[in-house]
């Protein structure tokens, strides 16, 4: 049979870094084909040259058999291909059927692309309305009409780039199903992602890249998640020590806390109510855009509205003090944007240590210790084992897992009472990933009261003690995470919990 | 084909080279402009750039003109740093000419010569409440800060027009429209006899130290900066906007006023409807031309300062209009950002793409087909 798509050799050189090199993969009509590796390893580069987004400085790119040079998005299109990015291009404002339309041949009336999305739709069990404005639409809905808007092309190839981020564990089994239907009907598809349990339940070939090299060709459903993992980093991840809670004093309390939304796209949040002692953590999961960003606002003191007495710290009413307050008071908090938020991009280390971190500033004079700035930044930089060139280094040259570790170690190091974070290890490569919820553990056990969001159930699984879920605004009672299930949690995730709670 | 690559890092000796590179091109299209219009540019190089330094009195007068725009860049530039867009830097300097140019009216021939300070102060007391207007307004009404600083302008225009043509026209002054000449106590102290040159450069040069503490060793400067930079990162260290809001433009309110006060009780001596001469609105180009930073402000302060003289020297010696002096401060600023390009992107020579060694194949064989 003549492989859908054959990549020979192919290479791409950024400036600082050689993003692949001589990477050769070939898909065959109907395969699922995954490709692996760590952030930066090259897969996003890869998958921008098949569909034309990117030029490769060296290789050959073969299409049913034939050379072709792919130009530009549209071309690969022409050719059959078709991808669904990580991060959705649609308008919020339009309906589903307008989002796809604009992508279109602008010849066809409106009319017969919403029949042609509801006929699609219904043969692959995409479950969309078109009509309904795509502001509307959550997460996942909108993940469908991207591969409906995909599927109308009737693509020979489909590229997903890490589709099921977004997803609860129902939701990724429906993907599934629809994935499994498409490729029985001689689709390829290249699915893109790290998550090892999913590669080995869904694909039936993966190509394993690792610093812009194929590290591996395997079979997945053959291979366990250490020998992936193997082939992905180069090593096994370090197994994490999890020993029983001790818990102390009741360090966070939200109770009442209700916030209507800022902006028309946000959530309101309704009646949170949430305790978290020292010594343990809690993990809040759920799909993103369900309210986690206003809650951490609200906690963090970044949105200062909360209503009084609705968020405690060891008692003291918090809800309408400052970020610079409350951390004075022992709450620290790690947001989920590292550049821009966590860290001012242009800025060095060791004048971002200086975002939160006021013990080299004279409290009269408000001079600061620009010496004392700098040994401050160096001693996180080695104690965190951040790979940087040194306290002058800006925050922008470093890699996503190196600045993560830098702000999570900026703020560990502060002794906190309470630690905030949100999407700790989010676009982080596993090694860093592993050290940084490692250190969580270990501010755990020293006694810190820790709250985690996280859209990685695995991660909230490994590090939580108890688990609550937060949808539409609202967060569910806690379970401790052995009683916990994946099923039920995603179940919950959607927003059904009151059942589970009227009989415990 | 040339090519604009990014670089992995922007470049340190670009950022310094930057600017003369932009010098450079001025100078070029200069020689140009004065070839276009009939003039021997080697004369119209000499006006601009050799005349205004070339002797000790030179100097004096350059300094003249380079201090008042040192002094109002410093405070913009702490302004721009943060985010804020003060642009009406030239109302806040005549209305601290005005409070400064009162204050120097009440002196009579017998007061101390420490009445300087007060002249001062009310200047900077002037400059900093035409911009806490603006601050207000933004605070309370989200009213948006470029506009309003920049029609304030033409409003403390008007009223020193009301004023040197009304109440405080000096009555012995042949229905000119200006005021009295200030008692002599008033005025600036002078460095050197005979020229006209005065303390005010002392001041500018303090002014530069205490803003470069201010900005990179202070807490405060710092937390300007973050606003600035990112405000989100602001935010979620808990740093107050609106405390940088006030900060900033009071800031570079009281500059702006400080050096019309210089002006006023300076070189000026009286109140007149001359006393705006563009200088506010000149400094936006120096701050941005000096990188934002208070020693950069004092080279490009220079630098705009002999083009002021060159265009009134190029007025009486070449017969050019006096207007080529904002043709060349123009220029300066557009080649300037033109060429910061080059701070964060190289130029490559590129032969033809080097595409894979293929033929591109025509793709009508796997058409779209609709669904």
């Amino acid at each position: 049979m003549t492989p859908r798509l054959e990549l020979l050799g192919i290479s791409k050189q950024y400036p600082a870094v050689k993003a692949n090199d001589a990477v050769s993969l070939r898909v065959m009509p109907g395969q699922i084909h995954a490709v692996l590796g760590e952030n930066g390893a090259g897969k996003s580069t890869l998958m921008k040259i098949i569909y034309g987004a990117v030029r490769p400085d060296e290789g050959e790119i073969r299409w049913n058999g034939q050379p072709v040079l792919v130009r530009n998005p549209h071309e690969a299109r022409g050719l059959g291909i078709s991808m669904v990015f990580q991060h959705f291009s649609l308008f919020d404002t339009l309906s589903a059927a307008e989002n796809v339309w604009l992508g279109l041949d602008k010849t066809m009336p409106l009319a017969d692309v919403i029949e042609r999305i509801r006929k699609v739709s219904h043969e692959y069990g995409l479950d969309v309305d078109p009509l309904r404005p795509v502001h509307t639409l959550s997460v996942g809905e909108r993940q469908r009409v991207e591969i409906v808007r995909a599927l109308l092309t009737k693509p020979q190839l489909l590229i997903l780039d890490e589709p099921t981020s977004v997803l609860t564990p129902q939701a990724v089994e429906k993907l599934f199903v629809t994935l499994r239907q498409l490729a029985r009907e001689g689709c390829s598809i290249l699915y893109i992602s790290h998550k090892l349990d999913e590669i080995r339940s869904l694909c039936h070939h993966c190509t394993v890249l690792r610093g812009g090299k194929v590290t591996g060709e395997v079979d997945p459903t053959k291979e366990s998640n250490a020998s992936l993992s193997r082939l992905m980093i180069g090593a096994e991840p370090p197994q994490l020590q999890h020993r029983e809670a001790k818990l102390g004093d009741v360090a966070l309390e939200v109770k009442g806390l209700s916030l209507a939304k800022q902006s028309p796209f946000g959530t309101t949040l309704a009646e949170i109510a949430l305790q978290v002692r020292a010594g343990e953590i809690v993990g809040v999961a759920g799909v993103s855009g369900n309210g986690q960003q206003e809650f951490m606002a609200a906690l963090s003191g970044e949105d200062p509205r909360a209503p009084r007495g609705s968020i405690r710290l060891f008692g003291t009413d918090i809800a309408h003090m400052s970020p610079r307050h409350r951390r004075r008071l022992g709450l620290h908090f790690v947001p989920e944007e590292r550049l821009g938020r966590g860290a001012v991009p242009t800025l060095s280390l060791a004048q971002n240590t200086l975002l939160t971190r006021t013990e080299c500033v004279g409290r009269q004079s408000g001079w600061i210790d620009v010496a004392g700035v700098a040994r401050q930044a160096e001693e996180l930089i080695r104690r965190f084992n951040v790979k940087a060139g040194g306290p002058d280094a800006a925050a922008k040259s470093l890699s996503g897992g190196n600045l993560q570790k830098f702000i999570v170690g900026r703020e560990i190091d502060a002794r906190p009472k309470l630690l905030i974070v949100s999407q700790p290890t989010w676009g982080v490569d596993v090694g860093a990933a592993a050290q940084i919820r490692a250190e969580l553990l270990k501010l755990r056990d020293a006694g810190c009261a820790l709250l985690i969001v996280s859209e990685e159930l695995d991660e909230l699984f490994e590090i939580s003690d108890r688990l609550v879920v937060i949808a539409q605004g609202r967060v569910s009672p806690s379970v401790p995470v052995r009683e916990a299930t994946v099923e039920m949690i995603g179940e919950w995730m959607s927003g059904l919990w009151a059942k589970e709670t009227a009989h415990a | 084909m040339l090519k604009l690559e990014a670089r992995p890092q922007p470049s340190k000796a670009m950022s310094f080279a930057s600017p003369l590179l932009a010098l450079a091109i001025t100078v070029v299209i200069g020689i140009v402009l004065f070839m276009l219009l009939g003039k021997d540019p080697l004369k119209g190089l000499y006006v601009f750039f050799i005349e205004p330094i070339k002797s000790g009195y030179a100097l004096s007068e350059l300094s003249i003109k380079a201090t008042p725009l040192v002094l109002i860049a410093l405070g913009l530039a702490v302004c721009f740093r943060s985010n804020i867009w003060n642009i009406g830097a030239e109302g806040q300097f005549i209305v601290g000419a005005l409070c400064a140019g009162w204050m120097a009216m009440q002196a009579g021939p017998d007061t101390s010569r420490f009445i300087v300070v007060l002249v001062l102060l009310a200047g900077v007391l002037g400059g900093m409440l035409w911009a806490g207007i603006v601050a207000l307004l933004r605070d309370r009404f989200n009213a948006n800060e470029i506009l309003v600083s920049l029609m304030l302008v033409y409003v403390a225009d008007m009223v020193l027009s009301y004023l040197v043509y009304g109440p405080w026209k000096d009555p012995q002054g042949y229905n000119f429209p200006q005021t009295i000449t200030f008692a002599a106590a008033t005025k600036i102290p002078r460095l050197i006899d005979g020229w006209r040159m005065n303390i005010g450069v002392l001041i500018a040069l303090a002014a530069v130290a205490g803003f470069w503490v201010f900005l990179f060793r202070t807490y405060r400067g710092y937390q300007l900066q973050v606003g600035g930079l990112a405000p989100l990162a602001s935010r979620y260290a808990g740093f107050s906007s609106r405390s940088a809001l006030w900060t900033g433009l009071l800031l570079s309110g009281g500059m702006a006023g400080l050096a019309g006060g210089l002006e006023a009780a300076g070189p000026l001596g009286q109140l007149t409807p001359h006393v705006p001469a563009g200088y506010g609105f000149a400094a936006i180009i120096v701050a941005f031309v000096g990188r934002l930073h208070p020693v950069g402000s004092i080279f490009s302060a220079v630098l705009m300062s002999m083009f002021y003289i060159g265009g009134e020297l190029a007025q009486s010696r070449l017969g050019l209009p006096k207007s080529l002096t904002g043709v060349f401060q123009g220029l300066l600023l557009f080649t300037l950002l033109a060429c910061d390009t080059l701070i964060h992107y190289r130029v490559r020579w590129q032969s033809v793409p080097a595409a894979p060694s293929v033929k591109p194949v025509a793709a009508p064989t796997q058409k779209i087909r609709e669904a």
